[in-house]
């Protein structure tokens, strides 16, 4: 009795990020037959981009790993209630710091790994510091603290990677040293991907997250401010503390996300860094509806989606743009939830009745 | 009872989906080595185009007219071209193109350097080629261009146009500007090319033209952002410039909406883009990367393709600055009627209306730096 409740809550729950996704599906097969190219060879060439062969599976696999911290981060906030559009700022500043420190010398692998790690979580936690702290002793609306700190961020990387870490005449950083390097797969397995252990990373902050959120009487009281602060603070429970303590921990894991990016994927900070690593994840974390383990999935997706497109692009010659049609779709739908919900409720009572 | 059936219809559609797809994927291969058979003996060759994409009117445009050309000459029966939107895509679609079998492979754009040169050493058998950087490899082609060759020649030319007040659109203000795209050292290049050409005139005539510099942003972005570029270009204008030279790919083509809006000039750069606003654009420094890219494909098509740098210049018109008559992108515009017969009027009075003095003086400074007695600095030279 009990399971089969989990498992209805569960399909629940799922239901509405895959009707999202079939019907973005049919709205871009539409869209394909309006602009004169085939549905189904675009398609194949997607999945094929996609998941087709180790090389793309582990691509996939890569270009989902920042998606996963950006949407953890953007979920693990608003289960407090808050919304943190700057994950985008918080990475770009996290990887820069992860190219710095990485470039130290004369560390051992064993310190120098977690040191740069470190380094680049707090980075991002610093980045939304103001922002929290405004937020929770002055009730500074995030949304627009933290997108102005995105444009502080843009220019401040450029600049420190510009003027004070490039080679005169080179335009990204120096190359961090090895002893900092997150290890590619393509270290032990012949295979042109550079998938690295950030993703294993990845798997084991989402895991992290979920104890914290449900396991932990820190997380409990981080949902509580969440569903209601008031009744939260009368519960006793710092809901202030409760504020700044998320906000940072959620600039911390957008932070990750850039040392993944630095350690293993460039090892070098450039300008143009993260192709909207930040704003994808807001749609990851809507997409996985706030929960870790939906995060993984919609990341999954959309690193799927982002990797097809480019084989879309070289086998059927589409153009790219249409996978951010997709996107947009898929996000236009999970957004507009509550009428699918509100659509679905009123059929099954209308059954009932 | 409602909401699983709902399920089971959604999961149905997912396998369908699926399912249709990898049908697909085997016609698909069957179809492309059908292909491969019938077109063993043509040259095959793709492009790996830079972050401007298709259609940017200037870079990844002139390299495409390159290929066209070589297409309708029966060089090549057709090309490829690719698209990455990032920089990191950029080593797959490499891939992607010598794993399928190009005999060429071409990378637009500094960008690609990393990934061409691990690429070509990956496919020593391909033949690849890329522009605006050197790669060291046996079977790498470099097309490289004096860029600041052209660009001082296009400042020269600038400095001694703004002096003449006498003619529409020109202020009495002595002032000049330069609209670059990424700040970054291969634009700077472009810009100390221009800025010297001014300094060269302020020597020479005895004037005191100022250039005005302006960068769009610090990524690739910022050579795709044309909101940007215009608002970099009013600017300039209202502090008194009334000629701005752009080094900013598809950026520029706000410069040439301000300067239709404001009355001025602009310059165009790499694609002859004198046609884009007729009237407004006084001429383009033209990097004929369709020329080289053509060459490119011509020397693998006689079989006498050589790997190693290969430098053009404003001798043998890999560069080149017009300043009467219509360019050659101008002319194809009109054929195809991107621009009318009046507008293309307006582009010839407008050549017209440049005084024949400045014209011998530009070409006597052409001819000087080509003989190597004006010492043009580089930028990249300097600074490495």
């Amino acid at each position: 009795m009990f399971e089969n409740i989990e498992w209805k809550k569960i399909m629940k729950e799922l239901s509405i990020p895959l009707l999202a996704i079939v019907s973005s599906f049919i709205i871009g097969t539409i869209v394909l037959l309006a602009t004169g190219y085939p549905p189904v060879e675009t398609y194949s060439a997607l999945l094929k981009g996609a998941f087709g062969g180790l090389n793309n599976i582990s691509d996939t696999l890569l270009a989902s790993t920042p998606l996963i911290f950006t949407g953890l981060a953007v979920a693990f906030a608003f289960r407090c209630g808050l919304f943190n559009i700057g994950a985008e700022g918080q990475i770009i500043v996290a990887g820069l710091a992860a190219a710095w420190v990485g470039t130290w010398t004369g560390l051992p692998l064993v310190i120098h790994i977690p040191l740069t790690l470190i380094a680049a979580a707090l980075a991002g936690a610093l980045w939304i510091f103001i922002p929290a702290f405004l937020k929770a002793k002055l009730g500074v609306h995030e949304v627009i603290t933290t997108i102005m700190f995105n444009y502080i961020a843009f220019s401040f990387t450029a600049y420190f990677n510009l003027k004070v870490l490039a080679k005169p005449g080179q335009i990204q950083t120096p190359d961090i040293k090895s002893s900092a390097y997150l290890w590619r797969l393509s270290n032990w397995i012949e295979m042109h991907s550079y998938l690295n252990l950030g993703f294993i990373l990845a798997l084991l902050v989402a895991g992290f997250i979920y104890y914290l959120l449900w396991k932990t009487t820190i997380g409990y009281e981080i949902r509580a401010v969440g569903s209601n602060a008031d009744a939260a603070e009368y519960g006793g429970i710092d809901s202030t503390k409760m504020i700044l303590v998320a906000m940072l921990i959620s600039g911390a894991l957008a932070g990750l996300g850039g040392a993944e990016r630095t350690m293993g994927l460039y090892h070098n900070f450039r300008n143009g860094f993260s192709p909207g690593y930040g704003f994808t994840g807001i749609a990851v974390a809507l997409l996985g509806r706030n929960h870790p383990v939906g995060v993984v999935l919609a990341a999954i997706l959309f690193g799927a989606l982002t990797n097809g497109r480019n084989y879309m692009n070289m086998l059927a010659g589409v153009p790219v743009d249409l996978v951010n049609i997709l996107q947009a779709i898929i996000i236009l739908f999970v957004a507009s939830d509550l009428l699918f919900r509100r659509m679905l409720n009123y059929k099954s009572e209308g059954g009932q009745n | 009872m409602r909401k699983k059936s709902l399920l089971v219809v959604t999961v149905l559609l997912v396998m369908a989906l699926v399912a249709g797809c990898s049908g697909g994927q085997e016609a698909t291969n069957e179809q492309s080595s059908e292909q491969a058979q019938q077109q063993e003996e043509e040259l095959k060759v793709g492009i790996v185009l830079s972050s401007g994409g298709k259609g940017d009117k200037s870079f990844n445009d002139s390299a495409l007219r390159g290929l066209s050309r070589a297409e309708e000459e029966g060089l090549i029966s057709n090309y490829k071209y690719l698209e990455p939107k990032q920089v990191s895509v950029v080593e797959k679609n490499l891939r992607f193109l010598a794993e399928n079998g190009y005999d060429l492979v071409i990378g637009v754009g500094f960008m690609q350097k990393d990934a061409l040169t691990k690429v070509s050493k990956e496919f020593p058998d391909t033949n690849f080629a890329i522009v605006d950087e050197v790669v060291e490899n046996d079977n790498v082609a470099s097309i490289t261009f004096k860029e600041h060759h052209g660009s001082f020649l296009t400042g020269a030319f600038a400095a001694l146009m703004t002096n003449r007040d006498e003619i529409e659109g020109i202020n009495e203000q002595q002032v000049v500007g330069f609209l670059g795209g990424m700040d970054m050292p291969l634009i700077h290049k472009f810009e100390l090319g221009y800025t010297s050409g001014v300094e060269y005139i302020n020597k020479t005539e005895g004037t005191n033209v100022k250039a005005k510099v302006a960068y769009a942003g610090s990524s690739p972005d910022a050579f795709n952002d044309p909101a940007k570029g215009k608002e970099i270009a009013l600017a300039q204008y209202n502090a008194g410039a009334d000629i701005i030279y752009h080094a900013s790919g598809g950026t520029g083509g706000g410069l040439f909406n301000a300067a239709q809006k404001e009355n001025h000039f602009a310059i165009g750069v790499d694609s002859d883009q004198d046609y884009i606003a007729p009237g407004f654009i006084l001429t383009t420094m033209q990097k004929r990367v369709d020329n080289a890219v053509y060459d490119v494909v011509q020397s693998l098509k006689n079989d006498n393709f050589t790997a190693g740098v290969k430098e053009y210049g404003l001798e043998k018109e890999g560069i080149k600055v017009s300043l009467s008559g219509l360019a050659p992108m101008t002319k194809a515009a009109l054929e195809s009627g991107d621009i009318t017969e009046e507008q293309a009027d307006k582009i010839r009075e407008m050549k017209e209306m440049i005084p024949s003095e400045i014209k011998d003086k530009i070409k006597k400074i052409r001819d000087k730096i080509i003989a190597g007695e004006i010492d043009v600095p580089n930028y990249l030279e300097q600074n490495n």
